[in-house]
Protein backbone atom coordinates (compact mmCIF):
# COMPACT_ATOMS: atom_id res chain seq x y z
CA UNK A 1 0.00 0.00 0.00
CA UNK A 2 1.40 3.59 -0.70
CA UNK A 3 2.27 5.33 2.17
CA UNK A 4 1.37 8.99 3.30
CA UNK A 5 4.50 11.13 2.53
CA UNK A 6 5.25 13.44 5.32
CA UNK A 7 7.72 16.12 3.69
CA UNK A 8 9.42 18.90 5.48
CA UNK A 9 9.61 22.35 4.09
CA UNK A 10 12.65 24.99 4.33
CA UNK A 11 12.23 28.29 3.49
CA UNK A 12 15.58 29.26 2.06
CA UNK A 13 16.94 33.29 1.53
CA UNK A 14 19.99 34.09 0.01
CA UNK A 15 21.14 30.64 0.55
CA UNK A 16 20.25 30.38 4.27
CA UNK A 17 17.13 29.08 5.46
CA UNK A 18 15.15 31.36 7.30
CA UNK A 19 14.04 29.46 10.60
CA UNK A 20 16.84 27.25 11.72
CA UNK A 21 16.28 23.82 13.17
CA UNK A 22 16.88 24.15 17.54
CA UNK A 23 17.46 20.59 18.62
CA UNK A 24 20.55 19.60 17.75
CA UNK A 25 23.68 21.88 18.76
CA UNK A 26 25.64 20.56 16.45
CA UNK A 27 24.21 21.49 13.16
CA UNK A 28 24.55 24.88 11.36
CA UNK A 29 20.92 25.83 11.53
CA UNK A 30 21.00 28.74 8.78
CA UNK A 31 22.29 25.76 6.92
CA UNK A 32 19.98 24.12 4.15
CA UNK A 33 22.10 21.62 3.28
CA UNK A 34 23.24 20.64 6.82
CA UNK A 35 18.95 20.76 7.75
CA UNK A 36 17.97 18.20 4.02
CA UNK A 37 20.65 15.87 5.52
CA UNK A 38 19.34 16.16 8.94
CA UNK A 39 15.57 15.20 7.88
CA UNK A 40 16.60 12.68 5.42
CA UNK A 41 18.21 10.73 8.43
CA UNK A 42 15.44 11.62 10.45
CA UNK A 43 13.21 9.57 7.91
CA UNK A 44 11.64 12.49 5.75
CA UNK A 45 9.91 11.16 2.55
CA UNK A 46 10.61 13.84 0.32
CA UNK A 47 11.72 17.52 0.99
CA UNK A 48 10.32 20.66 -0.02
CA UNK A 49 13.07 24.32 -0.94
CA UNK A 50 11.17 27.36 -1.29
CA UNK A 51 13.73 30.10 -2.82
CA UNK A 52 12.10 33.21 -1.05
CA UNK A 53 15.24 35.41 -2.45
CA UNK A 54 14.09 38.86 -3.39
CA UNK A 55 16.49 39.50 -6.17
CA UNK A 56 16.51 37.51 -9.31
CA UNK A 57 20.21 38.44 -9.63
CA UNK A 58 20.97 36.02 -6.75
CA UNK A 59 19.39 33.17 -8.26
CA UNK A 60 22.90 31.00 -8.82
CA UNK A 61 22.69 30.98 -4.93
CA UNK A 62 20.05 28.52 -4.89
CA UNK A 63 21.18 26.55 -7.76
CA UNK A 64 24.14 26.04 -5.45
CA UNK A 65 22.01 24.89 -3.14
CA UNK A 66 20.05 22.56 -4.90
CA UNK A 67 23.72 21.01 -6.42
CA UNK A 68 25.06 20.63 -2.54
CA UNK A 69 21.48 19.10 -1.31
CA UNK A 70 21.27 16.88 -4.23
CA UNK A 71 25.20 15.00 -3.27
CA UNK A 72 23.69 14.97 0.32
CA UNK A 73 20.71 12.88 0.02
CA UNK A 74 18.90 10.06 -1.52
CA UNK A 75 15.30 11.13 -1.70
CA UNK A 76 13.46 12.98 -3.68
CA UNK A 77 13.20 17.36 -3.21
CA UNK A 78 11.09 19.83 -4.98
CA UNK A 79 11.96 23.51 -5.43
CA UNK A 80 9.76 26.29 -5.71
CA UNK A 81 9.98 30.08 -5.41
CA UNK A 82 11.20 31.90 -8.67
CA UNK A 83 10.57 29.78 -11.09
CA UNK A 84 9.36 31.72 -14.35
CA UNK A 85 10.38 29.56 -17.50
CA UNK A 86 11.94 26.54 -18.84
CA UNK A 87 15.12 27.78 -18.38
CA UNK A 88 14.28 28.27 -14.40
CA UNK A 89 13.24 24.38 -14.54
CA UNK A 90 16.08 23.18 -16.36
CA UNK A 91 18.60 24.68 -13.78
CA UNK A 92 17.04 23.41 -11.04
CA UNK A 93 16.12 19.73 -12.58
CA UNK A 94 19.85 19.43 -13.56
CA UNK A 95 21.24 20.51 -10.30
CA UNK A 96 19.81 17.69 -8.75
CA UNK A 97 16.16 18.98 -8.08
CA UNK A 98 13.28 15.65 -8.65
CA UNK A 99 10.56 18.17 -9.13
CA UNK A 100 10.18 22.04 -9.55
CA UNK A 101 7.09 23.83 -7.92
CA UNK A 102 5.53 26.67 -10.59
CA UNK A 103 2.75 28.87 -8.56
CA UNK A 104 2.79 32.58 -9.19
CA UNK A 105 3.86 31.93 -12.76
CA UNK A 106 1.37 29.17 -13.67
CA UNK A 107 -1.34 31.57 -13.10
CA UNK A 108 -0.08 34.50 -15.39
CA UNK A 109 1.21 32.60 -18.18
CA UNK A 110 -0.40 28.85 -18.04
CA UNK A 111 1.31 27.84 -20.58
CA UNK A 112 4.28 27.21 -18.54
CA UNK A 113 2.33 23.93 -17.24
CA UNK A 114 2.44 21.93 -20.75
CA UNK A 115 5.66 23.60 -21.42
CA UNK A 116 7.20 21.71 -18.41
CA UNK A 117 5.11 18.93 -18.69
CA UNK A 118 6.36 18.20 -22.16
CA UNK A 119 9.93 19.08 -21.81
CA UNK A 120 10.76 17.27 -18.35
CA UNK A 121 7.73 15.19 -17.70
CA UNK A 122 4.60 15.62 -15.62
CA UNK A 123 6.34 14.56 -12.65
CA UNK A 124 8.59 16.68 -12.39
CA UNK A 125 5.89 19.62 -12.47
CA UNK A 126 4.44 20.35 -9.05
CA UNK A 127 1.28 23.07 -9.00
CA UNK A 128 1.52 25.26 -6.20
CA UNK A 129 -1.60 26.64 -5.16
CA UNK A 130 -1.97 29.48 -2.41
CA UNK A 131 -5.65 29.74 -1.69
CA UNK A 132 -7.83 32.10 0.46
CA UNK A 133 -11.49 31.34 1.83
CA UNK A 134 -13.85 33.62 0.29
CA UNK A 135 -17.72 34.05 0.06
CA UNK A 136 -19.08 31.83 -3.01
CA UNK A 137 -19.55 34.25 -5.80
CA UNK A 138 -19.83 33.81 -9.97
CA UNK A 139 -15.82 34.03 -10.23
CA UNK A 140 -15.18 31.86 -7.59
CA UNK A 141 -18.37 29.58 -7.19
CA UNK A 142 -16.21 27.19 -4.72
CA UNK A 143 -15.85 29.46 -2.28
CA UNK A 144 -11.95 29.24 -2.19
CA UNK A 145 -10.25 31.95 -4.30
CA UNK A 146 -5.85 31.83 -5.75
CA UNK A 147 -4.26 34.32 -4.69
CA UNK A 148 -0.28 35.03 -5.54
CA UNK A 149 2.24 37.33 -3.55
CA UNK A 150 2.13 35.54 -0.39
CA UNK A 151 -1.75 36.17 -0.35
CA UNK A 152 -1.67 39.71 -0.98
CA UNK A 153 -3.08 39.79 -4.04
CA UNK A 154 -6.49 38.11 -5.27
CA UNK A 155 -6.57 36.46 -8.80
CA UNK A 156 -10.41 36.38 -8.80
CA UNK A 157 -9.82 32.75 -10.27
CA UNK A 158 -11.43 29.61 -8.41
CA UNK A 159 -9.17 27.38 -7.06
CA UNK A 160 -11.38 24.10 -7.30
CA UNK A 161 -11.16 25.67 -11.16
CA UNK A 162 -7.41 25.44 -11.47
CA UNK A 163 -6.82 22.35 -10.15
CA UNK A 164 -8.49 20.79 -12.61
CA UNK A 165 -7.41 23.24 -15.13
CA UNK A 166 -3.26 22.27 -14.45
CA UNK A 167 -4.23 18.44 -14.32
CA UNK A 168 -5.35 19.09 -17.91
CA UNK A 169 -2.51 21.23 -18.75
CA UNK A 170 -0.09 18.75 -17.54
CA UNK A 171 1.05 19.27 -13.38
CA UNK A 172 1.48 16.19 -11.95
CA UNK A 173 1.11 16.92 -8.52
CA UNK A 174 -0.67 19.82 -6.14
CA UNK A 175 1.02 21.48 -3.60
CA UNK A 176 -1.96 22.83 -1.58
CA UNK A 177 -1.34 25.88 0.75
CA UNK A 178 -4.01 27.48 2.51
CA UNK A 179 -3.02 31.13 3.42
CA UNK A 180 -6.02 31.35 6.24
CA UNK A 181 -4.11 28.11 7.94
CA UNK A 182 -1.17 28.93 7.32
CA UNK A 183 1.17 29.75 10.37
CA UNK A 184 -1.51 29.25 12.59
CA UNK A 185 0.07 25.58 14.07
CA UNK A 186 -4.03 25.66 14.35
CA UNK A 187 -4.55 22.41 11.81
CA UNK A 188 -4.69 21.99 8.00
CA UNK A 189 -8.01 23.57 6.08
CA UNK A 190 -9.37 20.13 6.21
CA UNK A 191 -12.83 21.54 3.51
CA UNK A 192 -10.77 22.91 0.92
CA UNK A 193 -8.15 20.03 1.15
CA UNK A 194 -10.80 17.31 0.99
CA UNK A 195 -12.55 19.19 -1.88
CA UNK A 196 -9.43 19.50 -3.85
CA UNK A 197 -7.72 16.33 -3.30
CA UNK A 198 -11.50 14.42 -4.37
CA UNK A 199 -11.94 16.74 -7.56
CA UNK A 200 -8.44 15.65 -8.95
CA UNK A 201 -6.72 11.97 -10.04
CA UNK A 202 -2.95 13.47 -9.21
CA UNK A 203 -1.12 13.36 -5.99
CA UNK A 204 -2.21 16.36 -3.49
CA UNK A 205 0.12 17.83 -0.74
CA UNK A 206 -1.34 19.80 1.97
CA UNK A 207 -0.30 22.51 3.08
CA UNK A 208 -0.67 25.46 5.84
CA UNK A 209 -1.62 24.92 9.36
CA UNK A 210 0.50 22.06 10.79
CA UNK A 211 1.14 21.91 14.78
CA UNK A 212 0.50 18.47 15.95
CA UNK A 213 0.11 14.95 15.01
CA UNK A 214 -3.54 14.95 15.18
CA UNK A 215 -3.41 17.74 12.23
CA UNK A 216 -1.56 15.33 10.23
CA UNK A 217 -3.81 12.56 10.72
CA UNK A 218 -7.02 14.69 10.09
CA UNK A 219 -6.01 15.85 6.77
CA UNK A 220 -4.55 12.31 5.49
CA UNK A 221 -8.00 11.13 6.70
CA UNK A 222 -10.56 13.13 6.40
CA UNK A 223 -8.86 15.79 4.19
CA UNK A 224 -8.30 12.96 1.62
CA UNK A 225 -4.59 14.00 1.15
CA UNK A 226 -1.73 11.86 -0.25
CA UNK A 227 0.98 14.35 1.55
CA UNK A 228 1.62 16.65 4.37
CA UNK A 229 3.93 19.57 4.26
CA UNK A 230 5.29 20.32 7.85
CA UNK A 231 7.37 23.36 8.53
CA UNK A 232 7.28 25.10 12.59
CA UNK A 233 6.64 21.55 14.57
CA UNK A 234 9.57 19.95 13.26
CA UNK A 235 11.82 23.06 12.73
CA UNK A 236 11.59 24.15 16.32
CA UNK A 237 12.29 20.82 18.14
CA UNK A 238 8.60 20.71 19.28
CA UNK A 239 7.68 16.53 17.09
CA UNK A 240 10.25 14.89 15.43
CA UNK A 241 9.60 12.99 11.97
CA UNK A 242 9.86 9.53 13.70
CA UNK A 243 7.21 10.63 16.47
CA UNK A 244 5.11 11.77 14.06
CA UNK A 245 4.73 8.77 11.42
CA UNK A 246 4.77 6.41 15.35
CA UNK A 247 1.43 8.63 15.91
CA UNK A 248 -0.23 7.59 12.43
CA UNK A 249 0.96 4.11 12.30
CA UNK A 250 -0.31 3.84 15.76
CA UNK A 251 -3.79 5.01 14.11
CA UNK A 252 -3.54 3.01 11.07
CA UNK A 253 -1.89 5.03 8.32
CA UNK A 254 0.30 3.76 6.19
CA UNK A 255 3.78 5.38 6.32
CA UNK A 256 7.26 4.76 6.10
CA UNK A 257 8.94 3.04 9.04
CA UNK A 258 11.84 1.86 8.25
CA UNK A 259 14.58 4.13 6.60
CA UNK B 1 33.29 0.89 -17.55
CA UNK B 2 29.29 1.40 -16.12
CA UNK B 3 27.42 3.17 -18.87
CA UNK B 4 24.53 4.71 -18.08
CA UNK B 5 22.52 5.31 -21.37
CA UNK B 6 21.10 8.79 -22.34
CA UNK B 7 17.90 8.69 -24.69
CA UNK B 8 16.68 11.72 -23.21
CA UNK B 9 14.02 10.29 -21.21
CA UNK B 10 13.92 12.37 -18.16
CA UNK B 11 17.20 13.83 -15.72
CA UNK B 12 20.13 11.07 -15.29
CA UNK B 13 21.29 13.67 -12.25
CA UNK B 14 20.27 11.42 -9.08
CA UNK B 15 21.68 8.35 -10.84
CA UNK B 16 24.98 9.65 -11.41
CA UNK B 17 24.93 10.58 -7.96
CA UNK B 18 23.91 7.18 -6.37
CA UNK B 19 26.96 5.60 -8.17
CA UNK B 20 28.67 8.31 -6.94
CA UNK B 21 28.33 7.82 -3.61
CA UNK B 22 29.28 4.53 -3.77
CA UNK B 23 32.58 5.55 -5.48
CA UNK B 24 31.88 4.48 -8.87
CA UNK B 25 32.20 7.06 -11.68
CA UNK B 26 29.09 5.95 -14.20
CA UNK B 27 29.37 6.85 -18.26
CA UNK B 28 26.78 8.46 -19.00
CA UNK B 29 26.18 7.79 -23.21
CA UNK B 30 24.08 8.34 -26.20
CA UNK B 31 26.39 6.27 -28.21
CA UNK B 32 25.88 2.84 -29.25
CA UNK B 33 29.57 2.30 -29.58
CA UNK B 34 30.33 2.99 -26.08
CA UNK B 35 27.53 0.86 -25.08
CA UNK B 36 29.59 -2.32 -26.83
CA UNK B 37 32.50 -1.47 -24.19
CA UNK B 38 30.33 -1.13 -21.31
CA UNK B 39 31.13 -4.09 -19.13
CA UNK B 40 27.55 -3.22 -16.94
CA UNK B 41 24.38 -1.49 -18.22
CA UNK B 42 21.80 0.96 -16.38
CA UNK B 43 18.85 1.74 -18.45
CA UNK B 44 16.59 4.31 -16.34
CA UNK B 45 14.19 6.77 -18.04
CA UNK B 46 11.19 8.72 -17.26
CA UNK B 47 8.85 9.83 -19.87
CA UNK B 48 6.09 8.60 -22.65
CA UNK B 49 7.14 5.30 -23.95
CA UNK B 50 6.33 6.34 -27.70
CA UNK B 51 9.04 8.80 -27.81
CA UNK B 52 11.46 6.96 -25.66
CA UNK B 53 11.40 4.47 -28.36
CA UNK B 54 11.76 6.44 -31.17
CA UNK B 55 14.72 8.21 -29.78
CA UNK B 56 16.32 4.78 -28.90
CA UNK B 57 15.91 3.60 -32.61
CA UNK B 58 16.90 7.19 -33.95
CA UNK B 59 20.00 6.89 -32.06
CA UNK B 60 20.83 3.05 -32.18
CA UNK B 61 20.54 2.49 -28.84
CA UNK B 62 17.37 -0.26 -29.01
CA UNK B 63 20.60 -2.84 -31.16
CA UNK B 64 23.18 -1.48 -28.75
CA UNK B 65 20.59 -2.99 -25.66
CA UNK B 66 20.10 -6.16 -27.07
CA UNK B 67 23.74 -6.83 -28.09
CA UNK B 68 24.30 -6.15 -23.98
CA UNK B 69 22.25 -8.53 -23.18
CA UNK B 70 23.44 -11.29 -25.50
CA UNK B 71 26.98 -10.45 -24.41
CA UNK B 72 25.86 -11.18 -20.97
CA UNK B 73 26.28 -8.44 -18.97
CA UNK B 74 24.40 -7.35 -16.23
CA UNK B 75 21.95 -4.60 -16.98
CA UNK B 76 19.36 -2.65 -14.41
CA UNK B 77 16.21 -1.29 -15.71
CA UNK B 78 14.69 1.56 -14.24
CA UNK B 79 11.09 3.03 -14.04
CA UNK B 80 10.80 3.54 -17.99
CA UNK B 81 14.21 1.17 -18.40
CA UNK B 82 11.75 -1.70 -16.99
CA UNK B 83 9.10 -1.18 -18.93
CA UNK B 84 9.86 -0.81 -22.61
CA UNK B 85 12.38 -3.92 -22.49
CA UNK B 86 8.75 -5.60 -22.95
CA UNK B 87 7.60 -6.64 -26.87
CA UNK B 88 4.55 -3.91 -26.05
CA UNK B 89 3.28 -0.64 -24.45
CA UNK B 90 -0.06 0.15 -23.38
CA UNK B 91 1.35 3.17 -23.61
CA UNK B 92 0.55 5.08 -26.86
CA UNK B 93 0.39 1.63 -28.32
CA UNK B 94 4.12 1.42 -28.60
CA UNK B 95 6.17 -1.62 -29.64
CA UNK B 96 8.79 -1.90 -26.94
CA UNK B 97 12.55 -3.71 -27.49
CA UNK B 98 11.13 -7.26 -26.81
CA UNK B 99 14.01 -7.99 -24.46
CA UNK B 100 11.94 -9.78 -22.16
CA UNK B 101 8.08 -11.60 -23.68
CA UNK B 102 5.44 -9.33 -22.02
CA UNK B 103 3.22 -6.42 -22.12
CA UNK B 104 3.35 -3.01 -20.23
CA UNK B 105 -0.13 -2.57 -18.43
CA UNK B 106 -1.68 0.68 -17.21
CA UNK B 107 -2.49 0.80 -14.02
CA UNK B 108 -6.22 0.49 -13.15
CA UNK B 109 -7.98 3.33 -12.25
CA UNK B 110 -10.37 3.03 -8.76
CA UNK B 111 -12.49 5.38 -7.03
CA UNK B 112 -9.81 7.50 -4.35
CA UNK B 113 -6.89 5.70 -5.74
CA UNK B 114 -4.30 8.41 -7.59
CA UNK B 115 -2.35 7.90 -10.60
CA UNK B 116 0.60 8.62 -11.24
CA UNK B 117 1.37 5.84 -8.20
CA UNK B 118 3.65 8.44 -6.60
CA UNK B 119 5.11 8.28 -3.31
CA UNK B 120 7.05 5.30 -1.32
CA UNK B 121 5.56 1.56 -1.41
CA UNK B 122 6.72 -2.17 -0.02
CA UNK B 123 8.11 -4.48 -2.55
CA UNK B 124 7.20 -8.64 -2.01
CA UNK B 125 9.90 -10.44 -3.18
CA UNK B 126 9.21 -13.53 -4.88
CA UNK B 127 12.17 -15.13 -5.46
CA UNK B 128 15.82 -14.69 -4.37
CA UNK B 129 18.39 -13.00 -6.07
CA UNK B 130 21.29 -11.22 -5.74
CA UNK B 131 20.40 -7.57 -6.39
CA UNK B 132 17.91 -7.63 -4.00
CA UNK B 133 20.18 -9.32 -1.17
CA UNK B 134 20.29 -7.62 2.22
CA UNK B 135 16.97 -5.70 2.26
CA UNK B 136 15.20 -4.87 5.83
CA UNK B 137 11.23 -6.33 6.32
CA UNK B 138 9.37 -3.31 5.42
CA UNK B 139 11.59 -1.20 3.64
CA UNK B 140 10.24 1.28 1.10
CA UNK B 141 10.93 2.02 -2.52
CA UNK B 142 9.94 5.11 -4.14
CA UNK B 143 7.42 5.50 -7.49
CA UNK B 144 6.48 7.55 -9.51
CA UNK B 145 5.06 5.97 -12.93
CA UNK B 146 1.20 5.03 -14.17
CA UNK B 147 2.30 2.26 -16.32
CA UNK B 148 3.89 -1.10 -14.75
CA UNK B 149 5.52 -3.65 -16.50
CA UNK B 150 4.21 -7.59 -16.87
CA UNK B 151 6.01 -9.93 -18.06
CA UNK B 152 4.67 -12.88 -19.96
CA UNK B 153 6.62 -15.62 -17.45
CA UNK B 154 5.61 -15.83 -13.62
CA UNK B 155 9.25 -16.87 -12.86
CA UNK B 156 10.34 -13.45 -14.64
CA UNK B 157 8.71 -11.38 -12.10
CA UNK B 158 10.74 -10.90 -8.78
CA UNK B 159 8.80 -8.95 -6.68
CA UNK B 160 5.03 -7.60 -6.75
CA UNK B 161 4.28 -3.81 -5.27
CA UNK B 162 0.05 -3.25 -4.40
CA UNK B 163 -1.50 -0.11 -5.52
CA UNK B 164 -5.04 -1.15 -6.22
CA UNK B 165 -3.91 -4.18 -7.69
CA UNK B 166 -0.70 -5.92 -7.02
CA UNK B 167 1.44 -5.47 -9.98
CA UNK B 168 5.10 -6.61 -10.91
CA UNK B 169 7.74 -3.97 -9.46
CA UNK B 170 10.93 -6.06 -9.70
CA UNK B 171 11.33 -8.03 -12.68
CA UNK B 172 14.63 -9.99 -14.46
CA UNK B 173 15.69 -12.97 -16.57
CA UNK B 174 19.23 -14.00 -16.78
CA UNK B 175 21.62 -10.87 -17.07
CA UNK B 176 18.80 -8.10 -16.90
CA UNK B 177 16.86 -6.81 -13.56
CA UNK B 178 14.79 -4.17 -13.82
CA UNK B 179 13.06 -2.39 -11.20
CA UNK B 180 9.30 0.07 -11.90
CA UNK B 181 10.79 2.65 -8.61
CA UNK B 182 13.82 4.01 -8.41
CA UNK B 183 16.71 2.71 -6.35
CA UNK B 184 18.40 6.07 -6.91
CA UNK B 185 15.78 8.04 -4.88
CA UNK B 186 14.85 5.43 -2.36
CA UNK B 187 17.48 5.87 0.48
CA UNK B 188 20.11 3.69 1.90
CA UNK B 189 17.71 0.61 0.79
CA UNK B 190 18.04 1.56 -2.68
CA UNK B 191 21.33 2.71 -2.90
CA UNK B 192 21.61 -1.12 -1.29
CA UNK B 193 19.99 -2.23 -4.93
CA UNK B 194 22.64 -0.47 -6.73
CA UNK B 195 25.60 -1.51 -4.64
CA UNK B 196 24.23 -4.85 -5.42
CA UNK B 197 24.03 -4.67 -9.02
CA UNK B 198 27.83 -3.31 -9.63
CA UNK B 199 28.69 -7.29 -7.73
CA UNK B 200 26.31 -9.45 -9.58
CA UNK B 201 27.69 -11.09 -12.21
CA UNK B 202 24.74 -11.00 -14.11
CA UNK B 203 23.77 -14.85 -13.31
CA UNK B 204 20.33 -15.66 -12.87
CA UNK B 205 18.31 -15.77 -9.61
CA UNK B 206 19.42 -18.11 -7.14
Amino acid sequence: MLSKRIIPCLDVRDGRTTKGIKFRNNVDIGDPVAMARLYYEAGADELVFYDITASSDRRNIMIDVVRRVAAEILIPFSVGGGIRNLNDMRDVLLAGAEKVSVNSAAILDPALITAGAQAFGSQCIVLGMDVKRVAPSLTTPSGYEMVIHGGRTPMGIDALWWAQEAVRLGAGEICLNSIDADGTQAGYELTLTRMISEAVPIPVIASGGAGAPEHLHQVLTQGRADAALIASMVHYGAYTIKGIKDYLAQRRIPVRLVW
Amino acid sequence: MIVIIDYQAGNLTSVVRSLKALGVEGTVTQNPAVVAQATRVIFPGVGAAGKAMATLRELGLDQALRRSLERGIPILGICLGAQIILEHSEENDTAGLGLLPGRTLALPRAEGLKIPHMGWNRVRFLRDHRVFKGLPEGAEYYFVHSYYPAPAEATMVLGVTDHGIEFPSAIGWRNLVATQFHPEKSGRFGLQILENFLAWDGSDAE
